[in-house]
């Protein structure tokens, strides 16, 4: 078992090490760490604080993947938050006092709550397919947030509100605590519990798990809830962090990248075993790629063409077909398109 | 160890003749619907607003969506073999890009449409050939190509350009007169001879019969000796082709090229289709469906347009809605044939 | 006839999959006007040869001819194009599409670049009517048909392709008598005509009835080729399962145990009254007593399962009632009957049962675990303590509880899932066909341990297709025919033949 982990994990892990590496080798600081005013400040920070939006979703999207889903509707989740928070401090008559920011937070996590709710209601109740039944939420999502935020971006200043997404705590940005505080809770949840084992049960053989007596309905509506809170709770990130909402592009296209997370983090987008903290690392790959395009002083326009490359790269890395053909090329004569039919 | 093979006792039962032609009829059901729901919001928005019914507002919902149509198109193809192609989107915006920077360095437009369908066309036979041979899955690779697409526009500018080229902007103004002081732009007939050429090829050609198949169960095409890879690869790559087509379309639209152009516009061509009658399992559809489904969306624009008190975020929620409408009818349809 | 060449003929045929040899030097002959039975147990090699000859599995050595020439087929394409074609069990067609698309598909008749409809629709025509199937409308969709007329269409296709070669994959195992006849008939018709038929089936007799000569294989290797006239059914049954007839001449012997309590006196443990489900199975009557074994008797597809599957609640019941230790309940999902302390085995080990990629550890434990739901985690000492008990008990191999139970062999894999149920301690367990597809040696385990679970007191519904196995476990046997239940027989002394002759008479 350790072994597989350790399996599944090493090659992430490698290539987030040879991206470190070779931001090390370009700009000899880029490891080093240093306090001023008692925060602490360098290029990890700045990876793990700009990353950690993706992060969150990528952690719920990661639960979502496990039962055979795939949650589009992160990125709509997102706007719908950072709208509905910014909405609610702009027109409350003391926007600057604390009690509106923690309102506004919970506004957020509630708004999260009853979208991933109906996403819920959608995949396991009615039997729509994942990707189908969250295209909807991604669709009219973006129009709802627009809808709250009356097509204006919502501007707020209120720093309690600001200190989610720029602020301090214990010398660290408080997204970072509130992330590692995610990922914490959701290990926990999922291993501590049965969670994990049931999710991972559902998405490999539904079918014999519901003859096995499990309630496959409320694992897959948890899921979908955890995705949306953790989409909310990234959303109240980014908006905090510009201090203010804007309903068009807020968490535009993090779903793709959350998805990538996953998928280069290890997990199979055809459900089953899962790794949260490969999703952890597949972020971080992403996040460390974009700066590494800064580093390596390439036009920063080039990142999205990047990103593709590494993606098909991961991918095909990953794809058992292409790891036969590198098998046989290796040493084994046995052709790989056997296994295809085999199964 | 005797079995109990020789005696099986059960009565043939062959569905009535009847019975069987109506399942049949259910295929249509879904785009008669859609063809339902268009007619009456025509109707609606005739009873609402006098002007509304008009040949000209009919027509220019083809007019204000011709790149959408060729886009839902190819669209059409990869759905029906069961993929989604989420890259349509970004390769638009490629083409737009690709061609407004070649003319503005003053190529022959001829030349600059063809190098981009064979871009498009390139890139989508690119993502076949891995979604088929490397067994990845067609939403992660297409997502891929999209990153691609997308990144190379931001390569090229991250400014608008403007097109000025002659061809282009001639075509852009052009106007073909219809009897009845009606008119619809070039763009039009070339997007409905791509549909025409696309319901011929679905349905009067081996390739076509394949494509519904593999839909219907890719094993059995397999066994039953279809040239399935050949197949799939080949109906990305149409896709692509459509991609760059409904760009060059685009182009004549708005006459400029801008990396942020036809964002989200793959969630439009998928919405069409879906709410066209297709099913997004694959093997079901029809790419007259497609043409009503963004027919539809049109018209949900027109509409708010006309409206003047509500926003253009209300597009949005409604195709949201009408999405979700069109999905629930589909489970409603397979629960009851199943 | 051996002077004649044959149509088909392989030579030291080898296929291997990772761990595993399917076929191990396989010789294999098909002639014309013949045809020729492919036997063997599951898991001997029937369905890998098949596959060899029609281009899904390419072949490691060894070669094949086809009228003489030698082929090597890489895709199903290349073979049907040598002229083979198959049908298999599952009916390999495209359900979304009308019948002459089916019958003609890939090889529509075209003019000028378009597919000539009307050509397609009178062909289609003619090829139904070859096959006496002319109340068959072209133009309807094949998913509106029977599993009968849908396979019957599929040897259209191939009367269609003027195949030489008829492959014929299990193609009764969904059809009954009738529907079984109609098949037969075209098959004589074709083989008349000069088809060479490849026919697979494990039906015994229906293999005595079409068979002409048959081929044996056992574990990957050839036992023999025979004149089916020239092989009794018993000598077959030995070349199938070779030496372990031994071992099942032994379980024979195993002692008897006490026959439960049952009557008037005692409460059932469930009893069913007027159960069933429409389109499904109804009237079933059936009552099991703590300590008992009942089986279920009734032909493949007569609705064995099915009726498991009420007790079960995997199917909901739309009449009839339940009642459990004499209270009615409404049994309407799986997790219900687990509540009510139910456990099921289902058949299909791979699609119902196993969770591949999970441990023996976590699949053992997944019942008990989803009964507790998902925030009570059982603590790993006590899983550890328990898998280790039932990986002893049921001398279930590897005896690793991390390993992957995909894999496991079918046996271990089958004991796994016992396993699961036992430890939830069930009052009723039902097992349907709990030992297909495995190894004489679990076989037997799980047969002495069916006798174990009952005499503790356990209730067992058990089925299968081996009419001698039910008789050798069950105190009373539920006779099942036509999706109802017919006939309920206490076991003493009933030979397989008495129940044979309720199973064709029907008697009340």
């Amino acid at each position: 078992m350790k072994s597989l982990m350790k399996n599944r994990l090493a090659w992430p892990v490698i290539a987030l090490a040879a991206l470190l590496l070779l931001n090390q080798i370009f700009r000899p600081d880029f490891l080093s760490l240093r306090m001023q005013d008692g925060h602490l400040y360098g290029s990890i920070i700045d990876i793990m604080r700009n990353g950690a939006p993706t992060i969150l979703i990528a952690l719920g999207m990661t639960l979502v993947i496990a039962t055979r889903g795939i949650d589009l509707s992160v990125g709509a989740v997102v706007a719908i938050a950072g709208a509905a928070s910014c909405a609610y401090i702009a027109a409350s008559p003391e926007p600057a006092s604390p009690v509106t920011a923690a309102m506004a937070v919970l506004i957020a996590v509630l708004a999260g709550l009853l979208l991933g709710v109906w996403n819920g209601f959608l995949v396991s109740t009615v039997g729509v397919q994942p990707i189908i039944a969250t295209l909807v939420l991604m669709t009219a999502g973006r129009g709802i947030a627009q809808l709250i935020t009356g097509g204006q971006i919502v501007s707020v200043s209120n720093d309690h509100y600001k200190s989610i997404g720029a602020g301090y705590l214990f010398t660290l940005p408080v997204s970072i605590l509130i992330t590692a505080a995610v990922f914490v809770l959701a290990a926990v949840l999922t291993r501590r519990t049965a969670l994990g084992i049931l999710i991972e049960a559902v998405g490999i053989n539904p079918v014999a798990s519901r003859l096995a007596g499990l309630r496959s309905r409320n694992i897959i509506w948890i899921v979908y809830v955890f995705s949306a809170v953790c989409a909310a709770i990234a959303g109240l990130m980014i908006s905090s962090n510009v201090t203010a909402a804007d309903a068009n592009n807020a968490g535009l296209y993090i779903e793709m990248d959350a998805i990538l997370a996953v998928v280069i983090g290890g997990t199979s987008l055809a459900g089953g075993r899962y790794t949260l903290a490969g999703t952890v690392i597949g972020a971080f790959i992403i996040q460390t790629l974009t700066t590494t395009v800064y580093t390596l002083g390439i036009p920063p326009e080039v990142t999205l063409v990047f990103k593709a490359l590494v993606v098909i790269t991961v991918c095909l890395l990953q794809a058992p077909k292409a790891r036969n053909l590198l098998r046989s090329l290796k040493a084994a004569p046995k052709p790989g398109t056997k296994e295809k039919v085999a199964i | 160890m005797s079995s109990l093979s020789t005696l099986t006792p059960l009565t043939v039962k062959e569905p009535s003749p009847l019975r069987s032609r109506m399942r049949g009829g259910a295929r249509y059901a879904p785009t008669l619907a859609t063809l339902g729901l268009f007619i009456a919001m025509f109707a609606v928005g005739a009873g609402m607003y006098p002007s509304f019914l008009s040949g000209q507002v009919f027509l220019n919902l083809f007019i204000d969506n011709t790149f959408l149509i060729v886009l839902a198109v190819g669209m059409t193809f990869v759905i029906l073999t069961g993929g989604i192609d989420l890259s349509v989107g970004a390769v638009v915006a490629l083409s737009m890009m690709v061609s407004a920077t070649l003319l503005q360095q003053g190529w022959n437009p001829a030349a600059v449409i063809f190098l981009v369908l064979v871009i498009g066309g390139g890139l989508g036979l690119l993502m076949g050939l891995i979604i088929q041979y490397f067994d990845i899955q067609p939403f992660i690779v297409t997502l891929a190509g999209m990153f691609l697409a997308r990144g190379l526009c931001y390569v090229i500018s991250l400014d608008s350009i403007p097109v000025t080229e002659g061809f282009f902007t001639s075509v852009a103004q052009a106007q073909i007169p219809l009897p009845g002081d009606l008119f619809v732009s070039p763009g039009v007939l070339l997007a409905l001879a791509i549909v025409a050429a696309a319901f011929f090829i679905l349905h009067h050609t081996r390739f076509g019969r394949t494509v519904y198949a593999i839909g219907g169960n890719e094993h059995s095409a397999m066994l039953m000796g279809l040239p399935v890879t050949r197949t799939k690869i080949l109906v990305y790559a149409l896709s692509g082709l459509c991609s760059a087509i409904a760009g060059v379309l685009f182009s004549f639209y708005s006459l400029s090229g801008y990396s942020l152009a036809a964002q989200g516009m793959e969630l439009d061509a998928i919405a069409a289709v879906v709410i066209g009658g297709t099913l997004l399992t694959g093997g079901t559809g029809y790419v007259l469906g497609s043409v009503v489904g963004v027919l539809v969306l049109g018209i949900v624009q027109t509409f708010i347009a006309y409206d003047g008190t509500l926003s253009s975020w209300w597009t949005k929620i409604v195709i949201g809605g009408l999405l979700l409408a069109f999905i629930l009818l589909q489970r409603l349809f397979a629960r009851k044939t199943a | 006839m051996n002077e004649i060449v044959p149509v088909v003929e392989m030579t030291d045929i080898a296929i291997g999959f990772p761990g595993v040899k399917a076929l191990d030097g396989v010789n294999f002959r098909l002639f014309q006007g013949e045809v020729h039975a492919l036997m063997g147990e599951n898991g001997a090699g029937k369905s890998t040869l098949i596959k060899a000859l029609t281009g899904v599995y390419t072949i490691d050595s060894g070669t094949i001819t086809v009228l003489g020439e030698h082929k090597q087929f890489s895709t199903p394409a290349a073979s049907q194009a040598a002229g083979i074609s198959t049908v298999y069990q599952e009916v390999n067609l495209c359900p979304n599409l009308t019948v002459e698309e089916n019958v003609l598909l890939g090889r529509e008749p075209r003019r000028r670049g378009s597919i000539d409809w009307k050509g397609v629709r009178s062909r289609t025509r003619e090829v139904l009517a070859e096959l006496h199937l002319n109340h068959v409308d072209p133009g309807s969709l094949l998913s509106s048909h029977s599993i009968a007329v849908q396979q019957l269409i599929a040897i259209a296709r191939s009367v269609e392709i003027n195949a030489k070669v008829l492959i014929l994959d299990e193609p009764t195992s969904s059809l009954d008598a009738d529907e079984v006849n109609q098949l037969f008939r075209v098959i004589r018709d074709l083989r008349d005509r000069g088809v060479a038929i490849l026919f697979v089936s494990h039906f015994l007799e229906q293999v005595y009835e079409i068979s002409d000569r048959m081929t044996v294989l056992r574990n990957g290797k050839l036992v023999g080729e025979y004149l089916t006239r020239d092989l009794s059914r018993m000598g077959l049954i030995s070349k199938m399962i070779g030496k372990e007839m031994e071992a099942l001449a032994e379980l024979d012997q195993a002692p008897a145990r006490t026959r439960a309590r049952t009557g008037s006196e005692v409460t059932p443990f469930v009893e069913a009254r007027g159960l069933g489900r429409k389109g499904s199975v109804s009237n079933v009557d059936l009552s099991i007593y703590p300590g008992e074994v009942v089986g279920l008797a009734g032909l493949l597809g007569a609705g064995r399962t099915e009726i498991a599957r009420l007790f079960f609640g995997a199917d909901k019941a739309d009449e009839g009632s339940i009642r459990v230790k004499g209270v009615s309940q409404r049994i309407r999902s799986p997790r219900t009957a687990i509540d009510k302390r139910i456990g099921f085995c289902s058949e299909d080990r791979k699609e119902e049962g196993l969770i591949g990629d999970l441990s023996v550890r976590d699949n053992l434990m997944l019942a008990m675990q989803a009964s507790k739901g998902w925030a009570r985690r059982i603590p790993r000492r006590v899983q550890d303590e328990l898998v280790a008990e039932y990986i002893a008990t049921l001398d279930i191999r590897p005896a690793n509880p991390d390993a992957l139970i995909r894999n496991l062999s079918g046996g271990n894999q089958q004991k796994v899932l016992l396993a699961r149920w036992l430890i939830t301690s069930p009052e009723l367990l039902i097992l349907d066909e709990p030992t297909r597809g495995i190894d004489i040696g679990a076989k037997t385990q799980i047969q002495k341990l069916v006798n174990k679970l009952a005499t503790e007191g356990m209730s067992i519904l058990f089925i299968s297709s081996e009419l001698e196995e039910v008789l050798r476990l069950s105190d009373r046997v539920a006779v099942i025919k036509d999706r109802e239940m017919v006939a309920e027989i206490k076991n003493d002394d009933v030979s397989v033949e008495d129940v044979m002759t309720v199973i064709a008479g029907g008697t009340q």
